[in-house]
């Protein structure tokens, strides 16, 4: 009796996080084994400019996919960054014409995208509409306004200060500090943290996460509206990042973010994952996407490539979760 | 006591079982809408803009039909939109670039539809892959195959006959239109009237307790994916003939259409219920809705914005309901 007491928990503690671990490995060596191919192939690729331009690519997908990482350790899903980003762009955008402070403009962009957030998770979490139907309608919505808004036209001829995604410091450019710091702080967070723990809790398992005393509705709202404001973090380093704004920015957004969070090892079926995994998701999209340039390749397969990514996946996790459940 | 009396007494006050239904209450929303649409512009209420509209909504009728049995089940199917622009590509490279005869390329993007959903199904069925993220992935894939077949290049010249499917008449009815009227008399008298069609409600309610009650569920679920993508290629073909030309994005987003009217017709989304009566009229609504806002002079794309608020309310107002009974 005692023995088997002992026995279950370790094995249930470590086998899913073996099993994440694993996830990374294997994406991690599979990104090692993509640059070397790409660098004997073409060995532009490994110019120190292209690596810089590959992490800032990455860069706010990563910063976006922290975000979707906790809704879909959640076990939900939010297909409606795309359009939350377009409006975040939009907004600091234009708020920057009008001359307003730069650190203000952001701050009202930073705002904004919470606030989207928050209004995706009282749908989800108070309203208990599933959230692929919330995201999907405020996607059309969102997406609406913005060209209902701006008629299809450029933003251009923003502040000098406006673009600080452009600059770089100690040789390295700001979005990808950021894309640093912010991994490093939320894998830390999601690792360690109570809170952070709670939210594998409510995707594990939500009746017992509920049991356990967990404030269930009130995390998933949390975790909704944190999604909204990484997604507005990534927005503010897309909108300066270049010289206009279009206003069909972040047109397929969600798919290369939850692409790169579930290639990175987070369950569908939510409760596992890592934002390490997801960080090196965003990571293997980046190169492949700059690969594909490369070698020369249409880009007009990208998204083909993208959702055989997701696919390949996730059968690779069902597949895995037969084996552990056959064990 | 009071209890009694209430419970006598209400019998008396009773609205016509209709009304009281999801369908009347519809039916209600969508005579008001009638009229509101009719004040707005003068052009609305004429019956050649009503038939016009016929035209319109065919192509998402279509769709919505599989995908209400397949919400029915419990399951989605997100790559419907994708489905429809890359057979509808194919149509165009078959006869295009294959040189195939019109009825052959025809029947090569039918194929591709069935081929399309059936990978939707085996995805769903054998590796039991949940619908969303099964079709979330789909859907990129079979854009990215519309984009990457096509070179995002147009295929265009269309004979006339051709056109005879997207644009003709039969008595004073579009063509199309008496297509959809065919098939959604067809679905709703297999939904309704057919074992399996009863079995594709028994799956949503409990499909373990489907499986042990030995129905084929697995079967009859991978033929609904099946037939989401025939119907899918059969709306790309009608749109090219209406349109006289292949896009790589036709039909980007138009799965948000499909689905709000599949559940503002009463399907519930969590599966179990819904019946096609409801979900013609969601389809009406929203052609109604789309239509009409453009002819009161609002932008096509910035219709999205109601459709979306739409779709919301009404998975809404269906729980709430729910909820009362």
């Amino acid at each position: 009796m005692n023995a088997t007491d002992a026995a279950t928990p370790t094995k249930a503690r470590r086998n899913p996080f073996s099993l994440v671990q694993s996830q990374e490995a294997t994406l991690g060596v599979f990104l090692v084994i993509l640059l070397a191919g790409l660098a004997i192939a073409t060995p532009a690729f490994m110019d120190p400019q292209n690596i810089r331009d590959i992490l800032v690519n990455a860069s706010f997908p990563a910063i976006a996919a922290i975000g979707m990482t906790l809704v879909i350790v959640s076990a939900e899903i939010d297909i409606s960054i795309g359009a939350i980003l377009a409006v975040v762009a939009v907004l600091t955008g234009n708020l920057a014409l009008t001359g307003m402070p730069i650190p203000l403009v952001f701050l009202i962009g930073l705002i904004a995208g919470t606030l989207l957030g928050a209004l995706n998770g009282a749908l989800v979490a108070y309203a208990g509409i599933p959230s692929i139907i919330v995201t999907l309608g405020a996607l059309s919505f969102w997406r609406g306004l913005v060209i209902y808004f701006t008629q299809g036209a450029w933003i251009y001829n923003m502040p000098e200060a406006f673009h600080f995604a452009q600059r770089s410091w100690l040789g390295i450019p700001i979005p990808v500090w950021m894309m640093a710091v912010l991994v490093v702080l939320a894998g830390l967070f999601m690792r360690f943290s109570p809170l952070g723990r709670q939210f594998y809790a409510v995707g594990g398992n939500r009746q017992a996460a509920l049991l356990a005393g967990i404030p269930v509705r009130r995390r998933l709202f949390l975790v909704f509206m944190l999604n909204g404001t990484f997604t507005a973090i990534a927005a503010s380093i897309y909108a300066s990042r270049f010289s206009v704004v279009q206003s069909n920015a972040g047109l397929g957004f969600e798919f290369q973010v939850i692409t790169a969070v579930v290639i990175g090892g987070t369950s569908i079926m939510g409760g596992t994952g890592s934002i390490w995994g997801s960080f090196l998701g965003a990571l293997l999209m980046a190169v492949i996407a700059t690969g594909m340039t490369f070698l020369k390749v249409s880009p007009y397969w990208l998204q083909t490539v993208q959702g055989s990514l997701i696919l390949l996946a996730v059968i690779l996790d069902v597949l895995r979760r037969r084996r552990a459940m056959n064990r | 006591m009071t209890q009694d009396t209430q419970t006598a007494s209400k019998p008396r006050f009773r609205v016509p079982a209709f009304f009281r239904s999801q369908e009347g209450l519809l039916f209600v929303i969508l005579l008001i809408i009638m009229f509101v649409l009719s004040r707005m512009s003068e052009q609305f209420l004429t019956t050649n803009n009503l038939l016009a509209l016929t035209r319109l909504f065919v192509e998402v009728g279509l769709m919505t039909l599989p995908m209400t049995m397949i919400i029915i089940t419990g399951g989605t199917d997100l790559s419907v939109g994708s489905m429809f622009g890359f057979t509808s590509v194919m149509l165009g490279a078959a006869w295009q670039y294959w040189g195939l005869p019109l009825p052959i390329a025809m029947l090569v993007a039918l194929s591709f539809g069935i081929l399309c959903g059936s990978f939707n199904g085996l995805l769903v069925t054998k590796l039991r892959i949940p619908p969303l993220i099964a079709t979330l992935a789909t859907l990129a894939i079979y854009r990215g195959l519309a984009f990457g077949v096509s070179q995002a290049r147009s295929v265009r010249g269309w004979s006339e006959n051709f056109q005879f499917l997207g644009q003709g008449y039969i008595g004073p009815f579009p063509v199309q239109f008496l297509i959809w009227v065919v098939a959604a008399v067809a679905v709703a008298l297999f939904l309704g009237r057919t074992a399996h069609g009863r079995y594709v409600y028994a799956i949503g309610n409990n499909e373990t307790g489907a499986r042990f009650s030995g129905i084929p569920v697995d079967r009859l679920k991978f033929a609904l994916y099946a037939f989401s993508g025939f119907m899918a290629a059969l709306a790309g073909i009608i749109f090219v003939s209406r349109v006289t030309t292949t896009r790589a994005d036709a039909a980007s987003g138009l799965e948000l259409d499909v689905i709000a009217a599949v559940v503002l017709g009463g399907t519930s989304i969590s599966g179990g219920s819904g019946s096609i009566l409801g979900t013609t009229l969601g389809l009406l609504i929203i052609s109604l809705l789309r239509n009409g806002l453009t002819l009161a002079g609002f932008k096509g794309d910035a219709t999205v914005i109601i459709i979306g608020a739409v779709l919301v309310l009404a998975v809404w107002v269906n729980r709430l309901f729910a909820r009362q009974r």
